[in-house]
């Protein structure tokens, strides 16, 4: 905290990606995700909806509480409050809902009430007419164990995956944020793998996923999502990144790469 | 004692919140059978003459015996409790008794934000549930997205506040409430909803006062008839005027028993806190002193142990 203006000078003035996946890996990791958050929300015209939901579902509560602290310090206001502030609609009460549950972390399943969730959900997209309010209550509030056994029986019951079904052709914030809010919840090292081959494989590289995802597991997931990598993509993550990435850059991504071997 | 003092005595030991046991020891205790019967005979309010020639308890008079008996071992139950685990029960009865929503309102506005969060926790503890996902399975009205927010937010709680977003937000009200207009629809607002949910307390201060600058009125006295709304700016601007206005509600003659148990409630929730606030508060909304209010209207352990517990702070 004594670096307190130095920080904020450097937030402003790094441009390159280099400096700014530097600058977030020097951070806490809590302080980090904090950092993410609030340039997610005050991104223009809309906030990154990609990040706040990476973040709300895949931390654990420990995790997501120590973020919350640390926005509340370094930008004196609550990450609920500005991100309420800069959306509106469907995706505000998403997001904001997800950020702020506090979901029961036991396994147990009530079969009967995934069994009618499941129901539920599949009403309300038959009728396409997306009552956000039932679909952001099941997703939002229920514990993740059970999100995941009502998916399930959706599944089971009527034939495919819900996000199959969650599309709709004007491409909608909230949808796409509900699709990955799902994603998320089912199975974060699947979703992880998809952020970085898409930003691999872009014209021109996402590097702030790229960046983004390889810091913020760097310490945890890192091993998962190699090994998924490889099987998907027939070459390592290393090898990728080494082929569309350059300079200072590159060679940092390597390294955190390698930290895990 | 005279008898006919005793049958008095007697009436109002029963009478009010909590009984007096010392007073039915000393006249209970000793009275013989006929100075009972003449007792029953003479309080047509709590026995009937039955059919078959023999004075009878009113069922109702029982239940409610039953309630003021038990008010000094709530009392007792629920000052011992961890507030985690007594701010999570508390959400928990409001769902499901009554229900009293205006009770999730006051727990959920009226908490530091670490507390609160402590309550959620213990709620799983208890549960099996977040109460989130009870709330918004459990209400189905346009109050579910107001609940919600509130029982879940965790509020900034520094002092710093942005005097330029505190007036627009006090503008955005004011035209939204003349909008509305008896209406009844400013929870489906979800600017209102955002603003009272989310922001945090002394920037809800200064939106309150810039208000009043703007039209001249009080917030919460320009949502009177909102759902919730109104109880909602009370708790989080104004706390101590709040509780006593339900306090001295509560302690009215005659009110049903979850209104009763506002008084528990209150005291208990309120005695580590900002007793001394409430106090003084409730002195200058009623002019009566909160201790002679409660020496008034309750009886025996219970009225003592509530004395104590307002006498904190001092």
């Amino acid at each position: 905290m004594y670096q307190e203006d130095l920080i904020k000078r450097l937030e402003s003035e790094l441009s390159g990606d280099f400096e700014k996946a530097v600058y977030r890996w020097t951070l806490d990791p809590e302080d980090r995700d904090a950092v993410l958050l609030n340039v997610a929300i005050k991104q223009v015209p809309l906030p990154d909806y990609r990040v706040i939901v990476e973040i709300s579902c895949i931390r654990s509560h420990e995790e997501l509480l120590a973020i919350k602290r640390a926005y509340q310090i370094r930008y004196k206001h609550s990450v609920e409050e500005d991100l309420a502030q800069h959306t509106t609609g469907d995706i505000r009460q998403l997001l904001v809902w997800l950020v702020s549950v506090y979901r029961y972390k036991g396994e147990e399943i009530n079969v009967r009430l995934a069994s009618s969730e499941a129901e539920i959900l599949h009403r309300v997209i038959s009728e396409k007419a997306f009552n956000h309010e039932e679909t952001i209550r099941i997703i939002t509030t229920r514990s993740k164990a059970q999100v995941l056994a009502t998916l399930n029986h959706f599944r089971d019951d009527y034939g495919t995956s819900i996000t199959k079904h969650l599309r709709d052709d004007s491409s909608h914030e909230y949808l796409s944020a509900l699709r990955t809010a799902i994603r998320c919840i089912c199975d974060h090292h699947k979703y992880y793998e998809k952020v970085v081959r898409r930003a691999l494989n872009q014209p021109g590289t996402d590097e702030d996923s790229l960046t983004r995802v390889i810091i913020t597991s760097a310490e945890k997931d890192l091993k998962d999502i190699k090994e998924l990598f490889q099987k998907r993509n027939s070459m390592s993550l290393e090898h990728a990144v080494a082929k569309d990435t350059s300079g200072d850059y590159k060679a940092f991504l390597l390294t955190l790469l390698g930290k895990e071997d | 004692m005279a008898v006919s003092d005793e049958l008095g005595a007697l009436t109002r030991a029963f009478s009010g919140l909590g009984v007096d046991e010392k007073a039915l020891i000393s006249i209970l205790g000793k009275w013989h059978p006929e100075q009972r019967q003449t007792y029953r005979k003479g309080t047509r309010d709590f026995f009937i003459e039955d059919e078959r020639q023999f004075e009878r308890w009113d069922d109702y008079h029982v239940i409610q015996l039953q309630h003021e008996f038990l008010r000094f071992k709530h009392a007792i139950v629920l000052w011992t409790m961890h507030p985690w685990e007594r701010d999570a029960r508390l959400l928990k009865e409001a769902l499901h008794k009554g229900p009293q929503h205006k009770v999730l309102v006051e727990v959920a506005c009226t908490r530091l934000s670490d507390e609160l969060l402590g309550a959620r926790k213990a709620y799983h503890s208890l549960f099996d549930q977040s109460v989130e996902e009870d709330l918004a399975f459990g209400i189905h009205g346009p109050e579910r997205k107001l609940l919600v927010a509130l029982v879940s937010s965790y509020r900034y709680e520094g002092t710093k506040v942005n005097e330029g977003i505190a007036k627009s937000e006090a503008k955005f009200l004011s035209s939204a409430i003349k909008g509305a207009a008896g209406n009844k629809n400013l929870l489906e607002n979800e600017e209102v909803v955002r603003i009272v949910a989310t922001r945090s307390k002394p920037h809800l201060t200064l939106v309150y006062n810039h208000y009043k600058e703007i039209t001249g009125n009080y917030l919460d006295e320009d949502l009177e008839g909102e759902l919730y709304l109104q109880e909602t700016v009370q708790c989080l601007c104004k706390p101590q005027e709040y509780f006593s206005k339900v306090l001295d509600a509560s302690m009215r003659p005659d009110v049903d028993e979850l209104k009763k148990e506002a008084v528990t409630r209150i005291i208990v929730t309120r005695a580590d806190v900002d007793m001394k606030l409430l106090k003084q508060e409730y002195n200058h909304k009623y002019g009566v002193s909160l201790p002679n209010k409660i020496e008034d209207v309750a009886n025996g352990n219970y009225r003592d142990f509530l004395l104590t517990l307002v006498a904190r702070g001092d």
